[in-house]
């Protein structure tokens, strides 16, 4: 059958089965709507936080970063692993011990105050929409390049699909979506991972692959020949990062931070019956979500030997097919700058900004011409570093279905933490802004109906940002991590670990932690991106790790405020003494 | 305050010195396995060879990330102990 057809077959049938799960599991109550009814069992809990996590980022595009940063890379398998360790210890067990629906509930209570309510619900309102962006864009990619769909018709279908059973299903609809989503994404992600494992080294386990001897006969270690291919054209060897060691720290740990202080990540944990299945559901999620980052490691490594060695000096006219196929939808280019019809691959942009293509015009080998400016570097060639795991099967020559598997998985991983964004957006404004601050005598049917039109509302805005990203948005989207790191993680951490936190130094910290963490963001990549080299830098820390200072910003502005104001009342230092013991736990239900 | 609830809340602040030990325990080697070992050590860890990695190398990429499992299935064991000790579990 041919690979478009299977295609088609493979993502319908992935999409009939999320829309009969949704409508199998609908929501009939707000605690359903909000937190599944509160009685999901924790290995089902852990599979549904991993799809819920594991975005179109994790799935699409950390593999590629990974191949073409090498070692630097490690910041996201550490930073998007070590924060469940931090979950686990420091927030999931206490939270739902709290037991309600939404992190600014837990804020707005052990806080006392609607104030620090509404500024916990500014922080997850940033957060969530910057992260959701992201996913639109997965998507769009997805369809545009498998489906042949136009990117508008992508966004809409994908949205049509995510409004059925998060608004219909809520939490309840949300949480057996993802079980599915999950099986269909790992399963789509191993599969070639297995397969090109096994041709480069005769072993089909990745993690075991990459520390094996190619099979070219050269007798040297993947990683050895990786070394030594990238050093000889030029760049920097694999396993040796770029990036300061400074940087590198603050970087992983403002990922680890940000993803223990990610709302619909924590929310997720608020479905579980009791504070020690929290625990263990933690330790699930981390199993399900390890599987996919120690393959993610040896599949950049895989991708990038496998890539330099088909395309470097080989003549454009005997380029593979994938090849032609990603020229075609813009995100690689070949700009023959010698002229001898032959592509060289070498470090250094080989011209300037992202490729504009000429309309219709070719070159003498038959590429797309471009309107960009050559640099004055031997490189020839452009990629899209997004396209290495959709590229991968068709590099390594996998067949057809293998390839349908991989479109299937990836918009399983871009709908499914999509969906979980919108829920804690849409619940954020249903509870905490109308029921618990603006419009408290509103009824269990009203709220209902304002979160089901709260998340209408924002699927329609993340699929406008889809449509027409707006150039901040890729720029943006890896920051939601700081931001929560700067915010919500040390809000939740004193609420539960200080009894001495009180109202003003909790929200005086928060708010000192968006503002800098934000202004530092605005200031390098928006406003003036020229700025943004090592030597202007806060202490040598990249935008993408000055989580950490506003991190350290928010503890020491909150513990100074709180010391020299009054402490909490005496009510709250019980409610402290609850959510420290596990026993006793209850369903949310509607006050 | 009366007697049984200062006892009581004696109880509670041995089992929370417990649990805040046990967190200090599991997150010293969270430090050193991912920022120690995958970070600040790797160019020292690097002149070693694990598998066919180098063991900095390994460390960032592979091994934090099985040392993060261990630590997580470690505490759920570790912590259910410790709530049975004091008798502040919730077991069925």
């Amino acid at each position: 059958m041919e690979t478009q057809t299977l295609i088609y077959i493979f993502v319908g049938l992935s999409f009939a089965l999320y829309i009969a799960i949704a409508v199998w599991s609908r929501a009939g109550s707000t605690t359903e709507f909000y937190v599944a009814g509160g009685g999901v069992n924790p290995v089902v809990n852990g599979m549904a936080t991993a799809a819920d996590w594991m975005s179109a980022a994790s799935f699409i595009s950390m593999a590629g970063l990974i191949a073409f940063l090498g070692y630097d890379g490690s910041v996201y398998l550490m930073g998007w692993t070590g924060g469940y360790v931090l979950l686990a210890l420091l927030l999931a067990p206490y939270l739902r011990k709290f037991g309600e629906f939404t992190v600014p509930d837990f804020i707005g209570t052990r806080y006392y105050s609607k104030a620090a309510r509404v500024v916990a619900v500014l922080c997850l309102i940033i957060i969530s929409f910057t992260y959701i962006a992201g996913q639109m864009r997965g998507v769009g990619i997805v369809f545009s390049r498998f489906l042949d769909v136009p990117i508008f018709w992508g966004v809409v279908i994908g949205m049509g699909i995510v409004f059925i059973y998060a608004v219909l299903g809520g939490m309840k609809g949300i949480t057996y979506t993802q079980v599915a989503q999950y099986c269909v994404l790992i399963f789509a992600y191993m599969v070639p991972a297995f397969f090109i494992s096994f041709m480069l080294t005769g072993n089909p386990v990745p993690p075991l692959g990459l520390g094996s001897e190619v099979n070219d006969g050269s007798g040297m270690f993947v990683l050895e020949k990786l070394d030594l291919v990238l050093t000889d054209l030029g760049f920097a060897a694999y396993t040796d990062g770029s990036k300061s060691m400074i940087d590198v720290f603050c970087i992983t740990l403002a990922l680890m931070v940000g993803t223990a202080g990610l709302p619909h990540v924590i929310v997720r944990f608020f479905t579980v019956p009791k504070a020690s299945d929290a625990r263990r559901s933690a330790g699930w999620a981390l199993l399900f979500i390890a599987l996919l980052y120690v393959t993610a490691g040896p599949v950049g490594a895989f991708a990038r030997l496998n890539f330099t060695q088909t395309v470097n000096e080989t003549a454009y006219a005997d380029a593979p097919e994938w090849f032609t196929n990603w020229e075609a939808n813009d995100l690689i280019a070949w700009r023959d700058k010698n002229e001898d019809g032959v592509m060289q691959y070498r470090p250094g942009d080989a011209f300037e900004g992202a490729p504009v293509f000429a309309l219709d015009a070719t070159g003498p080998s038959g590429e797309r011409l471009l309107e960009n400016a050559p640099t004055d570097n031997a490189n020839e060639v452009y990629v899209d570093r997004d396209i290495m795991v959709l590229a991968n099967p068709e590099i390594a020559q996998l067949p057809g279905w293998v390839i349908a598997l991989v479109a299937a998985g990836g918009l399983a991983a871009a709908l499914s933490t999509a969906a979980g964004l919108l829920l804690v957006i849409s619940s954020s404004v249903s509870h905490d802004l109308l029921k618990r601050t603006f419009r408290p005598d509103i009824t269990e049917k009203g709220e209902l109906r304002a979160a089901r039109i709260a998340a209408t509302a924002a699927i329609l805005v993340a699929g406008y940002l889809g449509i027409y990203p707006p150039g901040w948005v890729a720029q943006v989207v890896a920051f939601a991590f700081g931001i929560a790191a700067a915010t919500l993680f040390p809000a939740i951490v004193m609420g539960i670990f200080s009894k001495r936190m009180n109202r003003e130094g909790a929200i005086a910290g928060m708010l000192g932690g968006l503002v800098f963490t934000l202004s530092y963001i605005w200031y390098f990549k928006l406003w003036d991106p020229s700025l943004n080299v090592e030597a202007n830098w806060l202490f040598g820390i990249s935008p993408e790790g000055i989580g950490v200072i506003g991190m350290v910003l928010n503890f020491t502005v909150a513990l100074t405020v709180s010391a020299m104001t009054k402490g909490p009342p005496v009510e709250i230092g019980r409610l402290i003494e609850n959510i420290r013991v596990p026993r006793g736990a209850q369903t949310p239900h509607t006050h | 305050m009366d007697e049984p609830e200062q006892a009581d809340t004696k109880h509670h602040a041995a089992y929370w010195r417990a649990n805040l030990k046990l967190l200090g325990v599991l997150l010293s080697i969270w430090f050193l396995a991912s920022f120690g070992a995958g970070i600040l050590f790797r160019p020292f860890l690097d002149q070693f060879s694990f598998g066919g990695y180098p063991l900095g190398f390994w460390f960032a990429q592979q091994g934090s990330i099985y040392v993060f499992l261990v630590l997580i299935a470690v505490y759920v064991i570790a912590m259910h102990r410790i709530e049975r000790k004091f008798d502040l579990d919730d077991d069925d």
